[in-house]
């Protein structure tokens, strides 16, 4: 697909004219054809070296491969970097390749779609990139939209249609969209090939709920809104077909404009690496200059008088100048220290860790066939550092499914309080039952009556009827799904509607009323109303809403039924349930007319339209006589109070966040274990104005500081509950460092009625002051803020659609299997990732200084210790894959084990296993071990000779000694290290050791030297040193040396201070030990 | 790197797991495969450092280490060695005049005499060496500067050397056979050696100069050019080395076979040292048919034809004589060292028994940290 994008200014505003290819190319739009691939054949290798190249450390090699093409420089030959670098950026080539392959197959699928255009009067079909803005294309039922298209006519009446969004906002409920009266009637093909209206409307944007534009057809205007929009991704339903003029194309499609690359998130890890790296640079600008500076010595000592044997190179004159070229010689040599394989390496690794997530077979859900997957490959080990998560409350730890459990009808509580369904799979509509209700219900009480048909009437739900008195519901949240369920179960069956009407069938009889207006639900508004004219004529209002925007909005005269109702409502929110108010209006012909008036202007309106419908809602949604109450039960998940438990017991603090009232919030609370009687204190902040919360937060403070002044610890455990509105004045600067302080000597945190932006706030607030990892997890379109600014944002696969689980990184189905996640599989990447980083900066230290040891000895002349080929190989071949080896499949403990001893995460928390203490000790070990690699061969080889009386001290034995020494120095310490050794580690560890023995005498072999005498001049140097028996003693010596330390502190570490892991560990190989298992399970497992 | 957040094909059909968006499948299980792979339960060796463990490590290398120690002094300290310095530096010294006046340019050669004597008779094959000091042979421009081609008999490296070779590739428009700085500073120094018998009358050592490189270098790596079996006309059109008395052809007068590039002490010097300081075979004495000593103790006198200027660089020059065992010349170092490992590994062992006994008993009855 050749996609062409022209290249204009930014849109001011948009004309579109049906019909009219000439006239809308002028503007030069963006076709319908979409490009989400990055490269094609020609551009692949510019493009993505381009891209490679900006990594820092593949620049820095680049430029290291300049340096080495200078003669007087080069102390290494060309391939010795090319060859790694090559390697490093062919993997990373192959890899973006083939995600770009597979890029291209979905952009070609998607382009070569047909969609039906009519063009000069006849349908004709062509290929989606072919559509053109302007166009009026016809789409069919269950067909993908093209393009962001008007919606001209339906096959339906009134110009409706049905749409499913699930692709755009994860909502799997079907939404209804009508075009424009006018346009209502053009039906046929030939009508609207005459049409030729013109459309101008706001520039392509990302907002997928708005959309605001205007008709000129035939001298008129016409004002469009985005319930005449069909955007790209929908898929048309239940309708059998409509036209549509399409208004953006390709990219720029609300769908396309939503795309935009997600922010990058990064692991601590990650920036560790990077600020070792750096100093690891100047670490090596150092050693270089250090080496310059000997160099310069020796040059104007030694060199200079030398030179009737080695006479200096004809640039250099002088020591000085020598010296600067030598410091450029060793940068190169000693370039090892900065590893290019490592961001490879560490690549692959948390690519590994990620399948095994998404492999896992205990985080898969079998009821909703779903395993868990990890979206984001490059965050794993931060899964071993959480200290905060922040939980969404409903569908992330109960599992959202609504049943309707009791009621208040005009004072009257209905509702079986103790009623426990015995078989805990019986169907939710059948768990209430009340025999007073129905009674009620049948002697025909006008409130029972009124309260139900409220039920029924003011909500957004759809019908769809398959067969007669076969209904299926298909509700924007499960809550008002549960509600409508429950009026039809009590005889107030909704049937159907259309934009103008609802039908239900009350009591058996049918009945129409006519849907004059419907006041949406939305996070501020809290509530919704419908209004609407019952077939006597009368209108009335039907509100439902949360309570405390409902109680103001009331009409005070029955203050007595008012607090009745409360006390219920508290009664309720105290068992954990969800509650509701419901509340009417009658509204007068010439009310509805006036507020009618005022609600079509601000409906018109360009500039703040919601807020100024906003306004008009608030003002007719006054005076209402109250009906009652609902209450919603949401069960727990299975597994939730378990799960809480035991990742605190892990050290990590859960916050709940949740929207909703306080009341069910602490129920929650109790039932999920965050919170028990045992607690000392659950505090309780609901001030409504900064003075009152910031004297709320003083006064714990004061309280906690009375606990703490006898022993300076907190003793006893704390809860803190905090509502939205305090939360809100918590959050202010000023505010949030006391707030910050309190929360987090708490054991528990609950913060309910709170915004989607406040969740995300609360994450940031933490993040900004303490420096912890935090995770969020959720499963709603109102969790996704908050997902996308924690640290790790994991989403719940439930029923609230997938919005949440398309901004996460990591997604499952259960709420417990995070346990799991972060315990097993987090704790394992970060102990993986650790080792392998220490040992990775150790081998390559221990590699790279021994050449800075040799620089003393050779005149500073930047003469390398090992063979080139050696140095070549080293990094990519023969200490490589025992490492990865270690880094994907290494377990200290097995896996049921850190979920029996949660205290086994506390060292991902406290960053112990990977900090600047254990790089400074990796290196500082590889650096010993670079002087045991230099020194002893040094010593023993200086006078050695063969057994034939030949000295052994040539260079190029020497050079093979210390090779061997070193491949099995470090390959002895990865067997140290590796923990686990599974069939892999044996292979990769003795088959590097072997590839090791077999390359070099490859490559010292006389073949190869007949071929290329100037490559290869180290001819039967393999055979001719290493059957020295000399040689031998001197690794042996070497290796025992280096070893013998290391093995004498890990020793004394395990015996004196063992980490609970080591504890653990034996634990498996000593079950019968009744003393230890009976202490670690008295203090780490809880049940 | 890995995280775009839209893909074409989440537009097509539900959101579908990482891996399987193949064909239309049905309601298939994306159940995970339960293989012990995939569930990392692969069965695995999982090793602990306990005091079962690491203490006898300890021991045993101890007890390894200790004996081949003593094996190894006990060898070295048997080997017979003897070093003299005739660089020249002491006024006293027999070479002074020689070193002092050394010039690039005289053709005629200084000879001088150093006596010494042997307090011991050397046994078996004696080794003759020579030693340098502060000659840097490992240094980065004179390790390359060498056409290995060339020197391997290649023809066209031997009339157009490697540009390593630079600056001695080149004399006077013709090239050098061998190039380069390591073939330019052969060491050409002399050396005989006479015993000094009884009635003061000198008997000359018989030594051979066969058998010191080398087998590879000496049959593989380095071979003479071109099917001539006469040298000087192989090496016709090329330039000896600036540095050089002789040409390569002539570097052997005795022996036919022992020149061109394959002459042995060209070899031993082309094989570069690791260190500053360094010993090179010369000769060997072979050992006697009868049971007399290769070298009785006695006085000796060695002959110098003194060619080889270090003086001006700092350098010494030294004739070293050893005998040799299994494990090569006289290495004290290493037999020291395998005896100070293994008693400090053996040392250690003891330490850590002990620590390991005494934290044993307090633990049972003491904490376990969290």
């Amino acid at each position: 697909v050749v996609c062409f994008f022209p290249f204009v200014s930014p849109e001011e505003e948009r004309k579109v004219k049906a019909n009219d290819r000439e006239y809308n190319e002028k503007f030069q739009y963006a076709s319908n054809c979409i490009v989400t691939s990055k490269y094609n054949i020609v551009t692949f290798l510019p493009v993505n070296l381009f891209e490679q190249f900006q990594e820092v450390a593949n620049t820095y090699f680049l430029f290291l491969l300049i340096l080495q093409l200078i003669p007087q420089i080069s102390s290494l030959s060309w391939f010795t970097t090319i060859v790694p670098l090559a390697l490093v950026l062919s993997i990373t080539a192959v890899k973006d390749a083939t995600d770009d392959y597979f890029r291209h197959k979905s952009d070609n699928q998607v382009n070569n779609r047909e969609s039906q255009v009519l063009i000069r009067g006849s349908l004709q079909n062509e290929k989606w990139m072919n559509v053109r803005v302007g166009d009026i294309i016809k789409l069919e039922n269950n067909q993908f939209v093209a393009a962001d298209v008007l919606l001209l006519s339906t096959s339906e009446p009134h110009g409706l249609c049905y749409i499913e969004t699930a692709e755009l906002d994860g909502e799997t409920n079907m939404k209804v969209r009508q075009s424009i009266s006018v346009t209502a009637e053009l039906c046929d093909p030939n009508h609207l090939a005459s049409f030729d209206g013109e459309v101008m409307c706001e520039p392509p944007n990302n907002k997928l709920d708005r959309f605001c534009g205007t008709l000129y057809w035939r001298e008129k205007k016409y004002p469009l809104t985005n319930q005449n929009m069909l955007l790209r991704g929908c898929v048309l339903r239940n309708t059998e077909a409509c036209y549509g003029l399409v208004i953006f194309a390709g990219p720029d499609t609300k769908l396309m404009q939503n795309s935009g690359r997600t922010k990058f998130k990064r692991t601590s890890i990650d920036r560790l690496m990077n600020t070792l790296v750096l100093w690891i640079f100047g670490f090596l600008v150092c050693m270089g200059g250090i080496l310059a500076v000997g160099n310069a010595i020796w040059e104007k000592e030694v060199g200079f008088l030398f030179q009737s044997f080695l006479p200096w190179d004809p640039p250099v004159d002088n020591f000085l100048f020598s010296a600067f070229l030598s410091f450029w010689s060793y940068v190169i040599i000693l370039n090892t220290v900065v590893p290019i394989s490592l961001y490879v390496s560490v690549e692959v690794i948390r690519l590994g860790h990620s399948y095994f997530i998404n492999w896992d077979q205990q985080m898969f859900c079998s009821q909703c066939n779903t395993a868990a997957e990890a979206r984001t490959t490059t965050l794993n080990e931060e899964l071993g550092q959480v200290e905060y998560i922040f939980s969404d409350k409903t569908g992330t730890l109960t599992q959202n499914i609504m049943t309707f459990n009791k009621c208040s009808i005009n004072g009257q509580s209905y509702g079986m309080l103790n009623f426990t369904p015995l078989n805990p799979l019986a169907d939710p509509n059948f768990c209430f039952y009340d025999e007073k209700l129905l009674e009620s219900v049948k002697v025909g009480d006008s409130h029972t009556h009124e309260f139900f048909r409220l039920l029924s009437l003011c909500h957004t739900v759809m019908s769809e009827e398959k067969s007669e008195g076969e209904l299926v519901y298909k509700a924007q949240s499960p809550d008002e799904g549960a509600l409508v369920t429950a009026a039809r179960n009590f005889g107030f069956v909704f049937r159907s509607r259309t934009p103008g009407t609802i039908t239900t069938t009350e009591m058996g009889q049918t009945v129409t009323y006519s849907l004059l207006a419907i006041l949406d639900f939305n996070n501020i508004r809290k509530r919704m109303s419908v209004i609407v004219r019952n077939p006597e004529g009368r209108i009335r209002l039907y509100c439902k809403g949360a309570d405390t925007v409902l109680v103001e909005r009331l009409q005070p005269c029955n203050q007595e039924l008012i607090s009745i109702t409360s006390d219920h409502l508290n009664e309720y929110a105290a068992d954990g349930l969800r509650t509701l108010a419901l509340a009417y209006r009658d509204l007068s012909e010439e009310e509805w007319e006036a507020w009618s008036e005022s609600h079509r202007f601000a409906d018109k309106a360009t500039d703040c339209r919601e807020d100024r419908l906003a306004a008009t809602y608030d003002k007719i949604e006054q005076e209402m006589l109250l009906l009652g109450a609902t209450a919603i039960e949401d069960k727990l998940q299975e597994g939730v109070p378990e799960t809480i438990a035991l990742l605190s017991l892990a050290n990590i603090k859960i916050w709940v966040l949740t929207g909703d009232k306080q009341e069910t919030a602490v129920n929650i609370g109790y039932s999920c274990k965050m919170l028990t009687d045992d607690m000392t204190e659950v505090i309780i902040i609901s001030g409504h104005t900064v003075q009152s919360v910031r004297h709320e937060l003083r006064s714990v403070f004061f309280f906690f500081l009375v606990q703490i002044l006898p022993n300076l610890i907190i003793s006893g455990e704390f809860a803190l509950v905090i509502s939205g509105h305090s939360l809100a004045h918590a959050l202010e600067p000023d505010m949030e460092e006391e707030f910050l302080s309190t929360a987090c000597a708490c054991k528990a945190v609950i913060c309910c009625r709170v915004t989607p932006l406040q969740k995300a706030q609360v994450v940031e607030l933490i993040k900004k002051h303490k420096k912890a990892v935090t995770l969020a997890v959720g499963d709603g379109a109102n969790d996704v803020s908050m997902i996308k600014s924690a640290h790790i944002g994991v989403g719940i696969s439930g029923q609230e659609g997938i919005q949440a689980v398309l901004a996460s990184d990591y997604s499952f189905a259960q709420f417990r299997f995070l346990q799991r996640l972060l315990l097993v599989h987090g704790r394992w990447s970060y102990l993986r990732m650790c080792r392998f980083l220490c040992y990775f900066f150790y081998k390559n230290f221990a590699f790279t200084m021994v050449h800075f040891w040799f620089g003393f000895f050779c005149g500073f002349s930047a003469q390398t210790v090992y063979d080139q080929f050696f140095i070549t190989l080293y990094n990519i071949v023969y200490t490589s894959l025992p490492v990865l080896a270690m880094g994907m499949f290494d377990q200290d403990v097995p896996d049921q084990r850190s979920l029996e001893y949660p205290k086994l995460y506390e060292p991902g928390q406290l960053n112990l296993l990977f900090n600047k203490r254990e790089f400074f000790i990796c290196i500082t070990q590889g650096i010993y071990t670079s002087v045991v690699l230099f020194f002893v061969p040094y010593a023993v080889l200086s006078d050695a000779t063969q057994s034939n009386g030949v000295p052994l001290a040539d260079y190029q034995s020497f050079a093979v000694t210390t090779a061997t020494a070193l491949v099995i120095v470090v390959s002895v310490q990865i067997a140290l290290d590796t923990g686990f050794w599974t069939v892999f580690n044996h292979v990769f560890v003795w088959g590097s050791l072997g590839s090791f023995f077999t390359i070099m005498f490859a490559l010292h072999s006389q073949t190869l030297f007949r071929n290329l005498p100037n490559q290869f001049h180290f001819v039967g140097n393999a055979q001719n040193t290493l059957l020295q028996p000399v040689v031998w003693l001197t690794i042996a010596l070497a290796t025992a040396i280096c070893i013998v330390p290391v093995l004498a502190f890990r020793f004394l570490k395990l015996d004196l201070k063992p980490q609970l892991s080591d504890t653990v560990r034996k634990l498996k190989f000593s079950f019968y030990d009744p003393s230890v298992s009976a202490l670690l399970s008295s203090q780490c497992v809880p049940l | 790197m890995m995280a775009s957040s839209y893909n074409a094909k989440e537009e097509d059909g539900h959101h579908s797991g990482s891996s399987s968006h193949g064909g239309p499948g049905a309601i298939k299980s994306k159940k995970p495969d339960n293989t012990a792979f995939k569930q990392q339960r692969l069965p695995a060796w999982q090793p602990i450092l306990t005091a079962g463990t690491v203490l006898p490590a300890f021991f045993v290398i101890g007890l390894i280490f200790i004996p081949i120690g003593i094996g190894l002094f006990v060898t070295s300290n048997n080997i017979k060695e003897f070093e003299i310095d005739y660089t020249g530096v002491e006024i006293d010294s027999p070479c002074y005049i020689c070193a002092k006046n050394f010039s690039w340019n005289s053709t005629t050669s200084c000879v001088c005499s150093v006596n010494f004597t042997l307090d011991q008779p050397f046994e078996s094959n004696v080794y003759m060496y020579y030693g340098l000091s502060n000659f840097y042979q490992n240094h980065r421009r004179y390790v390359k500067s060498r056409d290995d081609s060339q020197l391997n008999g290649v023809e066209s490296n031997l009339k157009q050397p490697s540009k390593e070779c630079e600056p001695y590739r080149t004399s006077d428009g013709l090239p050098i056979a061998p190039c380069g700085a390591i073939a330019n500073s052969l060491f050409n120094d002399t050396l005989e050696l006479f015993h000094i018998n009884q009635n003061g009358t000198k008997q000359r050592v018989n030594v051979t100069k066969k058998g010191i490189a080398w087998w590879t270098d000496k049959h593989v790596k380095f071979r003479n050019p071109g099917g001539s079996s006469n040298l000087s006309v192989a090496f016709q059109g090329t330039a000896k080395p600036v540095n050089w008395r002789k040409a390569v052809y002539d570097l052997d007068p005795e022996d036919p076979e022992n020149n061109g590039f394959i002459n042995e002490d060209f070899i031993v010097w082309m094989r570069t040292a690791a260190l500053p300081t360094f010993r090179k075979l010369y000769r060997i004495i072979q050992k006697k048919p009868n049971s007399t000593p290769t070298l009785s103790s006695g006085r000796y006198v060695m002959e110098i034809t003194y060619n080889y200027p270090v003086l001006s660089f700092d350098g010494r020059k030294r004739m070293i004589l050893s005998t040799i065992s299994w494990m090569g010349g006289k290495n004290p170092f290493l037999g020291i060292a395998y005896i100070t490992v293994g008693s400090i590994c053996f040392f250690l062992g003891v330490v850590l028994l002990v620590i390991h006994h005494k934290y044993d008993t307090r633990t049972n009855s003491a904490e376990i940290p969290n």
